[in-house]
C-alpha cells in the first residue's frame, strides 16, 4: 500500500532549524552553537523551576480560599512571561507577533483570526508522511536537543519537596530526566513556548501518562485560564517528531470553550466525559476526577488508544487544567487523498490544535480580510470525523479507558465500599439508552466490579 | 484591605450619594453590584436578598469577587460566558450554579448588565441579579428514593462537598432540606443535562424586571450627585479610554507601572497600578492625565530624560536608572523599564513604564530577579492590551 504524504511548509520553531538539511553531517564535539547536545552542554546552566505536586483537581473553592487574602500571581506565570519578554528584547524571534493583526470574527461563535504573513516565509515545502501516527525518533532530523541554550527558558520538573523551588542557575543534568520549556521562534501568540518532556530521552511525538501529567501540571501551575497547552499528533499537523506540547497566552475565550456540551458518562475515577455540541469539529471534553492524576491518566489513556489505532488527534488543555478537549481528525488524510477542496488548500491553513479550538492563523491578507464565521466553519467541518466514525472512535476510547482501570487494578474505593449496586433509576437508564454509546463504558463501574 | 474597603465605599457614594444603599435595600431581589475599576473587580454592594440566599454576612461579601460563590459543580462554560460578557461590556443571562456559605448548591438564573457613565461611556459598575431556580424533587417511582440517593450519591458527594458529608449522611429528618439540595445536584450529575432545565419566561422576566428596577434607582441617585449613569452607552467620545475588561486585566498585575498614550501631546498617563500609587504616594485621580515625566525633579539628569524620550520615539524598549520624586518630595532611584505595547491591530497603543525602587529588597521570595519581574510585567501588559482590543464588540447584546 502506498504511504500517504502531504507537502507543507514546516514551521521553524528554532533558529537552529534552518540549516536542517546539512545537519546530518554535523560531527559531535563542540559544534559552536551552544546547543543542548553533549558537545556544548558541559557546565551549562539554566534556571530550574521545581513545582509542588498538586494532589487534587484544582477546586475553585479551595484555590480561591480566603478571598480577603491577596492572591499572589502564580510564579510560573511570571516566569514564562518574564523569560519570554527577555528573549523578545534580545531579538530571538523571527518576527514580533504583537505586530500581527488579530481580531474576533463577528458572529455567534467568535472565531479568532490572526494575519501572520511572516511565519511561513523562507522555507520550502517538505513532504510529511501523514498515515502513521507513531514513527520512531530519528536523531538525524531536527529535534529539540539541537536548539540553542538561549532559546530555552527554564527546566521544569516536579519538586521532591513540599514547596516549589526556583534556582536561577541550575546545572543541566543530561542523565536526569529533566524537562525544558523553550521558545517557539515562530510564535502564533505572545508567550508561545514548547514544553519538551524529558528532553534528553529523545522521545518521539507520542503521549504517555507521565508526559501528559507534566503538561497538565504546567497548566495548573501557571494558574491562568488564558495560558493553554496544546498537542498535535503526527498526522494531525505536528511537524517535529520529538515529544512536545505547545502553549501561549491569549486572554479571550476560545470558541471551543464556549460550545455547549452533553455529558456522556462519568468514569470510575470520577472523570466526567462530555461530547461537544454545536461545534464544527466533533470531540470529547474531560473534566473533574478524584485527583489530577486521574484526569491526566484518563486523557492519556484515550490518546494512547488513538495512537495505537493509528488515528491522528489534537488535544487542548484549557481553563488552567480544568478542561481538556480531545479531537480525532482526518484532514491530512483527506488532503493526501485529494479530497479537500482546493479553495481550502489554497489558504495553506494547517488545522492543528489551535485552529480546531477556534484560533485560526491565516497566511494571506485576503483570507484575513474576508474571514467570516462561515469560512471558519467550513474549514473546521472538513477536519471533523463523520458522526459515524466519531461514534466508532469513541467506542474504542471508552473501551480502552474502562480496561485501563481494570488492568491496573485501579478500582476506586467506592466500588469496594458499595458492593450492593443500586440499579440505575429508569430515568437514568433512559438517558443512557437514548445515546448511542456502548454500554461497556457507561456501565463501567458495575462491570469492573463483576470482573473482579 | 482597609484601603480597598475605603475605595469601595467611595466608589459607590461618589456616584450615587450615601442614600442609595437604603433605597437598594428595599428591593426584594437577590443582586450584587461590582466595580470593574477596582483591582480584583470586587462586589461593592450586596442586597439583603442576596445575603439571605447565600448565607454570608455583608462583611464577608463586600470586597470579594463573584467567583467566590462558584464551586466544583459550576459549569466552566457558564463562567467563560460571563467572562466574555464582562470583556465585551454587555448584558448576559445564563443559568449558573453557585454555592451557599454552608456548601449547598443553588441553581440560578444569572442576569448581569453593565452600568455606563453618561459622561464618557465608561463602564462604572456591573449589576448581577440572581433568580434562584428550584427543581421539584422527584419522589415517586422512577427516582432511586432517598436511600438510593445517599447510597449512590456518596462518591460524587465525596468529591464535591467533602465538608458536608456528615450532614448528608445523617438520617435526621431535619437534614431533609440538605438532602434535597444534594439530590438536585446528584440528579443533574447523573443525567445528561448539567443544568436543571431551561429558565422559564417568568424567571427571565423576573430577572430582567429586577435589573430594570436597580438601574432606574442607580440612574435616579446618580442625578443627585451629577455623576450620571445610564443603561446604554451614550457617548463613544472616550478616545484613549480604557475598557472595563482591560482595566480588570491590568488590575491583576501587582507591580508598579503606568500606561501612557504616546499619540497624545505630552504622552499623558492613562492607567496607573495600585502599586504605583503606593510607591509614589499619589492618588489615582492626581496621576491620570499627567505628563509621563511628572515624577522627575530638580536633580533628575536631563540626559536620562532625553534617552527615555528617544526610546519612545524610536519605538524601542529601554531601561534607565532615574532619580524620581514622590508626592511628599522625597526622592528615590527608579530602575525604570519602558516598552511599547501594541494593540490587536499590531499598532503601538501605549507605552508601559515599570518602576522598581533601587535597593528596596525587591528580590522575590522565590528568587525572580527584579529585571525578570519587570519583563514579566511588560509581558502581562502586552497580553492584556492585545487581547482586550481584538473583540468584535458587543455583537450579542
Amino acid at each position: 500500500m502506498n504511504t500517504l504524504r502531504i507537502k507543507r511548509v514546516p514551521t521553524v520553531v528554532s533558529n537552529y532549524q534552518k540549516e536542517d538539511s546539512d545537519d546530518g553531517a554535523r560531527q559531535v564535539g563542540g559544534c559552536g552553537r551552544n546547543c543542548l547536545k553533549q558537545c556544548c552542554i558541559q557546565g551549562a546552566k539554566l534556571p530550574l523551576y521545581a513545582y509542588k505536586k498538586v494532589k487534587d483537581v484544582v477546586n475553585e473553592k479551595a484555590s480561591s480560599g480566603d478571598e480577603n487574602k491577596e492572591q499572589p500571581v502564580p510564579f510560573l506565570d511570571s516566569l514564562v512571561l518574564g523569560e519570554w519578554e527577555d528573549r523578545m528584547q534580545k531579538g530571538l524571534f523571527r518576527y514580533d507577533v504583537t505586530a500581527c493583526e488579530t481580531k474576533v470574527i463577528p458572529g455567534e461563535y467568535g472565531f479568532i483570526a490572526q494575519l501572520n504573513e511572516g511565519r511561513h516565509l523562507k522555507k520550502r515545502p517538505t513532504e510529511f508522511r501523514v498515515d502513521k501516527v507513531l514513527q520512531p525518533f530519528d536523531g538525524n532530523k531536527f529535534n529539540f536537543t539541537k536548539v540553542g541554550q538561549e532559546e530555552v527558558l527554564f527546566q521544569f520538573e516536579p519538586s521532591n519537596d513540599e514547596e516549589p523551588e526556583f534556582i536561577p542557575n541550575a546545572p543541566i543534568d543530561v542523565e536526569n530526566s529533566t524537562s525544558v520549556v523553550a521558545i517557539n521562534v515562530s510564535p502564533i501568540e505572545y508567550g508561545h513556548v514548547l514544553l519538551i518532556p524529558r528532553i534528553f530521552e529523545c522521545l518521539p511525538q507520542r503521549i504517555d501518562r507521565e508526559s501528559f501529567l507534566l503538561a497538565l501540571d504546567m497548566a495548573v501551575e501557571a494558574g491562568n485560564p488564558y495560558f493553554r497547552l496544546g498537542y498535535n499528533s503526527l498526522g494531525a499537523f505536528a511537524t517535529i517528531n520529538h515529544l512536545h506540547f505547545q502553549a501561549y497566552y491569549l486572554a479571550t475565550p476560545f470558541p471551543i470553550e464556549k460550545a455547549p456540551t452533553r455529558k456522556i458518562t462519568t468514569a470510575g475515577n470520577g472523570v466526567k466525559i462530555f461530547e461537544l455540541l454545536k461545534y464544527p469539529v466533533r470531540g470529547l471534553v474531560f473534566e473533574g476526577g478524584d485527583t489530577l492524576q486521574d484526569l491526566a491518566n484518563t486523557v492519556a489513556d484515550s490518546c494512547i488508544c488513538l495512537q495505537d489505532n493509528n488515528i491522528p488527534f489534537n488535544v487542548l488543555i484549557a481553563d488552567a487544567g480544568k478542561r481538556i478537549f480531545l479531537f480525532a481528525q482526518c484532514y491530512a488524510e483527506k488532503q493526501a487523498l485529494g479530497e479537500v477542496n482546493q479553495e481550502l488548500l489554497d489558504t495553506q491553513v494547517n488545522p492543528a490544535v489551535w485552529e480546531v479550538s477556534g484560533h485560526i492563523v491565516l497566511k494571506r491578507k485576503e483570507d484575513y480580510e474576508g474571514a467570516s464565521e462561515q469560512n471558519a466553519w467550513r474549514l473546521l467541518a472538513e477536519v471533523s470525523l463523520s458522526e459515524e466514525r466519531f461514534q466508532e472512535v469513541n467506542a474504542l476510547i471508552f473501551e480502552a479507558i474502562a480496561c485501563g482501570d481494570d488492568e491496573k487494578g485501579n478500582l476506586t474505593e467506592d466500588m469496594i465500599e458499595e458492593p450492593d449496586v443500586t440499579p440505575p433509576s429508569h430515568e437514568d437508564a433512559g438517558a443512557i439508552n437514548n445515546s448511542s454509546y456502548p454500554a461497556a463504558m457507561v456501565a463501567g463501574k458495575q462491570e469492573c466490579l463483576v470482573q473482579q | 484591605m482597609e484601603s480597598q474597603l475605603a475605595l469601595i465605599e467611595q466608589s459607590f457614594n461618589y456616584r450615587y450619594s450615601v442614600w442609595v444603599r437604603e433605597a437598594l435595600d428595599e428591593l426584594p431581589d437577590n443582586f450584587t453590584i461590582t466595580d470593574p475599576s477596582i483591582s480584583g473587580h470586587p462586589i461593592v454592594f450586596a442586597s439583603r436578598g442576596f445575603l439571605k440566599m447565600s448565607g454570608y454576612s455583608k462583611e464577608e461579601v463586600i470586597g470579594k469577587n463573584g467567583r467566590a460563590f462558584q464551586g466544583p459543580g459550576t459549569s466552566r462554560r457558564s463562567i467563560t460566558e460571563i467572562q466574555e460578557a464582562i470583556q465585551e461590556e454587555r448584558t448576559i443571562q445564563t443559568i449558573l450554579l453557585n454555592y451557599r456559605k454552608d456548601g449547598t448548591p443553588i441553581w440560578m438564573l444569572f442576569h448581569m448588565s453593565p452600568v455606563f457613565s453618561k459622561e464618557d461611556g465608561r463602564v462604572i459598575h456591573f449589576v448581577a441579579v440572581q433568580v434562584p431556580m428550584s427543581r421539584k424533587p422527584r419522589w415517586s417511582g422512577s427516582g432511586p428514593g432517598r436511600d438510593g440517593v445517599c447510597e449512590d450519591g456518596c462518591r460524587s458527594r465525596d468529591i464535591v462537598f467533602g465538608s458536608c458529608r456528615r450532614e448528608v449522611c445523617s438520617d435526621s429528618v431535619l437534614e431533609l432540606e440538605h438532602v434535597l439540595a444534594f439530590e438536585s445536584l446528584f440528579d443533574s450529575d447523573n443525567r445528561d443535562d448539567e443544568e436543571p432545565r431551561e429558565a422559564s419566561d417568568q424567571e427571565k422576566r423576573r430577572a430582567a424586571a429586577a435589573v430594570n428596577n436597580i438601574l432606574s434607582l442607580l440612574t435616579h441617585y446618580s442625578e443627585l450627585t451629577g455623576k450620571l449613569v445610564c443603561e446604554k452607552r451614550c457617548t463613544l467620545s472616550g478616545i484613549g479610554l480604557l475598557g472595563a475588561s482591560l482595566i480588570i486585566s491590568l488590575g491583576r498585575i501587582k507591580q508598579s507601572f503606568v500606561l501612557t498614550d504616546p499619540h497624545l501631546p505630552e504622552m499623558p498617563i492613562v492607567y496607573a497600578s495600585d502599586a504605583f500609587l503606593k510607591l509614589t504616594g499619589y492618588a489615582r485621580h492626581e496621576v491620570l492625565g499627567c505628563q509621563c515625566m511628572f515624577l522627575s525633579g530638580v536633580d533628575t539628569d536631563p540626559s536620562t530624560l532625553l534617552q527615555v524620550k528617544e526610546s519612545i520615539q524610536t519605538e524601542q524598549a529601554c531601561t534607565v536608572r532615574i532619580l524620581n520624586y514622590r508626592k511628599d518630595r522625597s526622592s528615590f532611584w527608579n530602575l525604570l523599564h519602558i516598552s511599547p505595547v501594541r494593540n490587536a491591530s499590531g499598532k503601538i497603543a501605549y507605552s508601559v513604564w515599570v518602576q522598581m525602587e533601587e535597593g528596596c529588597g525587591y528580590q522575590d521570595a522565590q528568587g525572580l530577579s527584579p529585571e525578570m519581574r519587570q519583563r514579566s510585567t511588560v509581558g502581562a501588559v502586552k497580553v492584556a492590551v492585545r487581547s482586550s482590543s481584538m473583540g468584535a464588540g458587543p455583537s450579542k447584546s
